[in-house]
């Protein structure tokens, strides 16, 4: 590249565009579909019903210990078809820039963008960029959409919970959360935390394969956190879930963290766990079969679905009292004193 | 990796099942207690602690929520000030949703207002030396426990010669507070008294509560047992006709408290007559800039000052702050009212006692 940064020149869709894409896009994460350069991917057309699904992404800072705005993007959109049981085939990318990037910056996210598809196995097959004037965006926001094949027979959705049921959550929660606000908030005490973000679809196809008919439902926990999907579950199922705090999984960086933000790690965001509700019988099974796989290996049981309040999730606190969950509301802010 | 003390020994299950049963023995008539710290609110809540309480044992929220006992006048000053042009607010994330007489701090970003949410005023003294030419306001809330850390963060604004760092002065001492509501007859029989705010004023604070007015003042720390074990020496207050200040929390307060940080405070406030919310005017409750850095009032260097207006119709959060009333007994409470579009201010801090209620009390879906 001539620039070492990026101007409104190069989303003007001329040479300057062209540049930054064949110099940058297509050097690092480029294949046949999309060198084509077409106005639209044509892709074949795979067995199986398709999944679909889009997301942004507008995290800051964009550099976070642990990935970046670029390896979220991936293994958000990825992670969003794996929930429902989708393989994941390909991807579209789109940035917004602001005016005055770095183009080192953006080399940065690119590269990263081609590592987190390739450990993903998915290809992208259409992309966009465009310039906005500096302050009217705040460096870089992504779009990514995912395409993604279901196998016949997989048939998840949280409407399919029963009485009975147990939850389980696939690791430690809440060190996404943590990691962002407290790299936000300026404070100097973010030693050990990362954040968890990652591809889940292999998880999700060694449990489907592993144990077939056992899992009625993933769901990642992003925003709103764990207590958020819980309450999710247990309102579109129509049943009550009880939790057991002191057998959720939490890094003891993330606990600290949480105390001094003023925040309950039950509802900050995780960018690689899934929650499964998961049929009593096979519970310890598919417990069994996270634990084989390295971003499961701190899976646990955490609760039960049940018969009683529709919709309501309770808790059971590590000091043995009872409280109810709620959907998160506003913003997680921090305590004032 | 910050230090983290070992409280494993506050939460662990033995010690607060041995104190939940040593309560339900103790609690042998109708009992009332109040919590006057909202970090309190929220540890009872978050640990679900009122599923353990015992029959005939209660514990209600007073006026410990910083957010929650800014009267509304002064909320509306607040917002007037984020209109003004070139004017930056630097404020505690929570007074941001704080509905005004009209719109909150959030509307008035919307509308263009800077507003910044700052994790403790030296972010503030940062944003007005670093980022800001123009005037950043500092909306000073808080209790004893922020003061003083906010008469630092002035006093080293004077040090380093950073002059457009100003506050809005509407901190609240908790004695005065508290003396106004039991002398006027109490409604609970002793008082769950705040950590933090203690920790600066010294256990010795609620001695003129406890012998003058007969209440049972304990001071308590926030794990579970803590909690837990200030609730069991309250009770044995009440069973055995005594009313003193005990100290349930020693690995924090002292009965002289810290002299170091009331000078500190001492130095650039000097205590003046404030409103607060549901309990009016209280004198000598608030406090104000001394002479020296008078310039630094943004209410005086802006003219906006706090015009008396009325609570929003309907909130009965003076009741609630008093413990008059509970939460539940509130007609907006999770119908017109919620967290999502709170009416009064106890429903927005997650230190109200509404929004503690709402949130882990309640249905899951109102
Ligand atoms: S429920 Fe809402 S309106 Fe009622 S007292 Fe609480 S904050 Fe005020």
């Amino acid at each position: 590249m001539r620039d070492d940064v990026i101007l409104l020149d190069h989303g003007s869709g001329g040479l300057a565009s062209a540049e930054l894409i064949s110099q940058i896009f297509l050097t690092r994460y480029g294949n046949p579909v999309l060198a084509e350069l077409e106005d639209s991917a044509i892709l074949d057309r795979p067995a199986g019903r398709i999944a679909f699904t889009t997301d942004g992404y507008v995290v800051d800072p964009i550099f976070f210990p642990g990935g970046d705005i670029g390896s979220l993007a991936v293994h958000g959109t990825v992670n969003d078809l794996a929930m429902r049981g989708a393989v994941p085939l390909s991807l579209s990318v789109s940035f917004i820039f602001e005016e005055g990037l770095p183009v080192r910056t953006i080399e940065q996210i690119a590269s990263s963008i081609a590592q987190a598809t390739a450990r993903a196995r998915v290809s992208i097959s259409a992309g966009d960029t465009k310039v906005v004037p500096r302050g009217k965006a705040d460096k870089v926001f992504i779009t990514t959409s995912g395409l993604g094949v279901v196998p016949d027979g997989v048939e998840l959705s949280t409407k399919r919970a029963r009485p009975g049921d147990r939850i389980l959550v696939s690791g430690t929660i809440g060190d996404h959360g943590a990691t962002i606000l407290t790299q936000r908030s300026g404070l100097t005490f973010s030693g050990g935390l990362a954040s968890d973000t990652a591809p889940l679809h292999d998880l999700v196809r060694s449990i489907l394969e592993g144990a077939t008919g056992a899992v009625r439902a993933f769901r990642d926990p992003t925003r709103g956190g764990v207590a958020t999907v819980l309450c999710e579950i247990a309102s579109r199922s129509g049943l009550e879930i009880e939790v057991d705090e002191a057998s959720i999984p939490i890094r003891p960086e993330v606990a600290s963290a949480c105390e001094i933000l003023g925040l309950d790690p039950l509802y900050l965001a995780n960018e690689g766990k899934c929650i499964a509700v998961v049929s009593p019988d096979m519970a310890k099974d598919v417990e069994g079969l996270m634990h084989a796989r390295p971003e499961g290996q701190e899976a646990a049981v955490i609760g039960e679905v049940r018969d009683g309040r529709p919709g309501r999730v309770i808790l059971r606190t590590a000091a043995g009292g009872l409280r109810v969950l709620r959907p998160l509301s506003g913003m997680p802010l921090p305590r004032i004193c | 990796m910050f230090p983290s003390p070992d409280l494993s020994g506050f939460r662990s299950r033995a010690a607060i099942d041995a104190l939940v049963h040593e309560l339900s023995l103790l609690v042998d008539r109708p009992m009332r207690f109040m919590e006057v710290c909202g970090t309190h609110t929220m540890a009872v809540a978050r640990y679900g602690l009122r599923s353990l309480f015992p029959p005939r044992f209660e514990l209600v929220s007073g006026p410990g929520c910083p957010v929650c006992v800014t009267a509304q006048s002064h909320v509306d000053a607040m917002i007037r000030l984020a209109r003004i042009p070139g004017v930056t607010i630097a404020t505690f994330g929570d007074m941001v949703r704080v509905p005004g007489s009209s719109g909150s701090l959030a509307h008035a970003m919307a509308e263009g207002a800077r507003v910044e949410i700052v994790y403790s005023p030296t972010d503030a003294l940062h944003l007005a030396r670093e980022v800001s030419p123009d005037p950043v306001v500092f909306l000073a809330v808080g209790f004893e426990t922020t003061a003083p850390a906010v008469a630092a963060t002035i006093l080293e604004a004077e040090r380093t010669g950073v002059e457009n760092l100003l506050v809005h002065p509407a901190h609240k001492l908790m004695p005065p507070a508290l003396d106004c509501i039991m002398s006027g007859g109490a409604a609970v029989n002793g008082l769950l008294c705040p950590g933090h705010v203690s920790a600066v004023i010294g256990a010795k604070a609620y001695a003129p509560l406890a012998e003058g007015q007969g209440l049972p003042c304990v001071i308590g720390g926030f794990e579970p047992a803590d909690i837990l074990l200030a609730l069991t020496l309250l009770a044995r207050q009440v069973r055995e006709g005594r009313s003193e200040v005990e100290n349930a929390y020693p690995r924090a307060v002292s009965w002289e408290g810290n002299k170091r940080a009331r000078e500190v405070m001492e130095a650039v406030f000097r205590p003046e007559d404030t409103e607060w919310r549901g309990l009016g005017v209280i004198s000598g409750s608030g406090l104000t800039l001394r002479e020296g850095f008078r310039d630094r009032d943004a209410r005086t260097r802006f003219g906006v000052h706090p015009v008396p207006v009325a609570d929003p119709p309907g909130c009965v959060c003076g009741e609630v702050l008093k413990g008059v009333k509970t939460p539940t007994d509130c007609p907006l409470f999770a119908s017109r009212c919620t967290p999502q579009s709170p009416v009064g201010p106890c429903m927005v801090s997650g230190e109200g006692a509404c929004a503690a209620h709402y949130l882990t009390d309640g249905p899951c879906h109102a």
